[in-house]
């Protein structure tokens, strides 16, 4: 048998980062588990060890603590395989408009912090030659709305940097993995009305993440292909019309 | 406001639902709020799992948090689905210790009901199995209760709906199994006593049922049959179905399940009924034993998905009782006689063996308990309290987690436990903070 490989997932307590960890362990893979809460991420680390038998390790990191993720890749007890990292924080866009420092706290966890992380990891990744960068970007970057410009302006620059990584790296034959979810059932959108057909399953997630990385080799994916047209009509609409849209 | 029922659909509530996360954030909403209970799958058919004012949703605690799998220990959170479990200890040859008639319950709504199975003759309730458990309290402080650290809060707390604390996880021992399968032996009871005594007979069995024919009248009054099983091993598959799969996944047993059972009108179990006869008239014939795969022996509705619709808006009651040994024959012969002059009732009821009794309100005692479904309707409540009567006069008692409507005086004389529960609610500081429409309804 293969020695097992590892996977860093940066987001250990969400719910999409807990069935991608588990997908992996699922397939024989270590697993790291890295956030902000070592208590909660614990709790997945038990439930993914108790079901898979993978062996789990749980890493303290906070995605607007910049200064220490040098020391925080240091740490960890093997360079992973793949990282995927699926920080993220919806906030709030009418408290953004009016209190900066909401609204930096949304660029800086769905941007700065997740593109210093796979920035420094894509180094290391180069100088042992071999690695897999998954960053679980969004719709929502595709195309600024009212509603949710903050947020989405941060993952439009999470998507453009993947997308240069992924450029730089890709004749080194290093891959970076761009994951647009849409929407999904999970704690952040609690309580919201999503229509089922565009919303996936954190378990479907998973599964899309794995396939992408580490079986298809596809480079920028929908989670639900459906996806893929909606954005292509929304992008589509000249902004002399959009902007009067409210969405 | 969301309205909340059970799985009868009657009677429905208004009542604030949250979602806490994790244990944590449930036990500090235990400290802040109040006229609470928790709420698992919502399996419970009545009013057991719909608080006062707050309802805890309990299903974002749905981690496994250990498995020693040398030696069948268990921790799981108590939101935790029986379904999840079974998928994850079947492949690895381990069975829970006792499981109820459906797989869509959470750990934590069986122990509070302490949930009986086809096995309580041996093996006791599914509280017998509990090592420990993690308590909310009702000031929001967590303690573990054990045999040895507060066994009276623990022995409480089997059975006791909720209403000393809210669960956070459970640590019990699974029982090794060899293959995933059933070794199943189907005997015909001509009437309630056949009945009666074949499952006396069955008794040394792991496993035994009886689905009782309410369509059968006079002579054949009490009309069953009797599902005896083990769990199957290795040698069982070779020599009754050979190359089957040991641990083939609980979609295969799906099929086994008959899927048209929703179009028809009658009432699902019937269908059920004269489907098992029919094709395993056979092996009913002989009395030989024939394999069956898990999930159709221990679940045959969940394959159904919501039959709990098919009794309409106004919902269905479950009457569930439990008659002590010496007096069963007689009262269940009553029972049966009043439910089937009864024209709108049970097609089908379902008699098991129960054992020793575990105390509070825990539900099982040593005797037989019989389950009928009937579709709530204006004459059904007349009927139900005539029931109850028998019941009560026999020394039996109803399962609060099937029960919608008993009246507080036939809950009190079935439940001697009761004032030393209130005793304890007391000392806790439960009374008045822990409130479900149940603990409201019959003044726990």
């Amino acid at each position: 048998m293969q020695p097992s490989k590892t996977l860093l997932l940066v987001g250990g307590t969400s719910d999409i980062g807990r069935a991608t960890a588990l997908h992996y362990a699922q397939a024989g893979w270590h697993v790291q588990l890295a956030a902000r809460n070592e208590e909660e991420a614990s709790r997945n680390a038990d439930d993914i060890r108790a079901r898979t038998g993978a062996e789990v390790t749980v890493h303290r990191l906070d995605i607007l603590e910049t200064d220490d993720f040098g020391s925080f890749a240091n740490s960890l007890p093997t360079l992973p395989d793949t990282v995927v990292c699926v920080v993220g924080e919806l906030g709030d866009q009418a408290k953004g408009q009016a209190d900066s420092a909401h609204a930096s706290l949304v660029l800086r966890t769905n941007f700065e912090g997740p593109a210093l992380l796979l920035g420094l990891l894509a180094e290391r990744f180069l100088a042992r030659g071999s690695g897999t960068i998954v960053g679980v970007s969004s719709v929502a970057g595709d195309r600024g709305r009212g509603s949710n410009y903050l947020y989405g302006a941060a993952k439009a620059g999470f998507t453009a940097f993947l997308s240069g990584l992924r450029n730089r790296l890709a004749p080194k034959g290093l891959r970076v993995v761009t994951v647009k979810p849409g929407f999904v059932r999970t704690q952040m959108t609690a309580g919201m009305k999503l229509p089922p057909v565009l919303t996936a399953e954190p378990s479907e997630v998973g599964r899309a993440i794995f396939t992408a990385a580490e079986k298809s080799g596809r480079d920028v994916i929908y989670v639900r292909p459906i996806w893929r047209p909606v954005m292509m009509v929304i992008g589509s609409i000249p902004e002399r019309f959009f902007k009067r849209l409210r969405l | 406001m969301t309205e909340l029922a059970g799985w009868g659909r009657y009677p429905r509530h208004p009542s604030e639902t949250l979602s806490p996360p994790s244990p944590k954030a449930l036990s500090s909403l235990m400290a802040s709020r109040t006229g609470l209970v928790a709420r698992g799958n919502g399996r419970a058919y009545g009013d057991a799992a719909i608080g006062e004012r707050v309802t805890l949703m309990a299903r974002g605690l749905d981690r496994i948090r250990a498995f020693d799998q040398a030696t069948g220990r268990i921790q799981v959170e108590a939101g935790v689905l029986l379904s999840d479990l079974l998928d994850v200890v079947i492949p690895k040859g381990f069975f829970p210790p006792v499981v109820p008639g459906t797989k869509f319950v959470t750990i934590g709504g069986m122990i509070a009901s302490d949930v009986h199975g086809k096995n309580h003759h041996r093996d006791g309730g599914f509280g017998d199995h509990v090592e420990s458990l993690t308590l909310a309290l009702p000031d929001g402080g967590v303690v573990t209760c054990s045999r040895d650290e507060h066994p009276e809060l623990l022995s409480a707390t089997i059975g006791g709906m909720g209403l000393t604390g809210t669960i956070l996880d459970a640590t019990f021992r699974l029982r090794p199994i060899e293959t995933g399968w059933m070794r199943q032996t189907t005997t015909v009871a001509r009437n309630l006593d056949g009945a009666i005594r074949a499952l006396q007979e069955t008794s040394r069995a792991t496993y035994s049922v009886a689905w009782i024919d309410c369509l059968a009248r006079g002579a054949s009054l009490g009309r069953s049959l009797i599902f005896a099983a083990e769990h199957a091993t290795q040698r069982d598959i070779d020599a009754l179905r050979p190359g089957a799969e040991t641990y083939s996944s609980s979609k295969l047993g799906r099929l086994g399940v008959p899927l048209d059972l929703p179009s028809f009108t009658l009432n699902r179990l019937s269908v059920s009924a004269s489907n098992e006869l029919y094709f395993r008239a056979g092996a009913v014939k002989s009395g030989y034993p024939f394999l069956v795969h898990w999930n159709p022996y221990f679940f045959p509705l969940d394959g159904i998905g919501s039959w709990n619709r098919i009794y309409g808006r106004r919902g269905f009651l479950q009457h569930q009782c439990v008659i002590p040994t010496a007096q069963a024959q007689a009262i269940l012969g009553s029972i049966l006689e009043r439910v089937s002059k009864h024209g709108n009732a049970s097609f089908l009821a379902v008699l098991k063996q129960l054992g020793a009794s575990h105390g509070d309100l825990s539900f099982p005692l040593e005797g037989f308990t019989l389950t009928l479904d009937l579709p709530v309707s204006d004459d059904v409540f007349p009927l139900l309290d005539e029931l109850d009567r028998l019941v009560v006069e026999a020394g039996g008692r109803l399962y609060l987690a099937k029960d919608a409507r008993q009246s507080p005086a036939t809950f009190e004389a079935g439940y001697p436990g009761l004032s030393r529960f209130r005793d304890l609610r007391r000392a806790i500081g439960a009374t008045g903070r822990i409130s479900s429409r149940l603990s409201v309804r019959l003044g726990i």
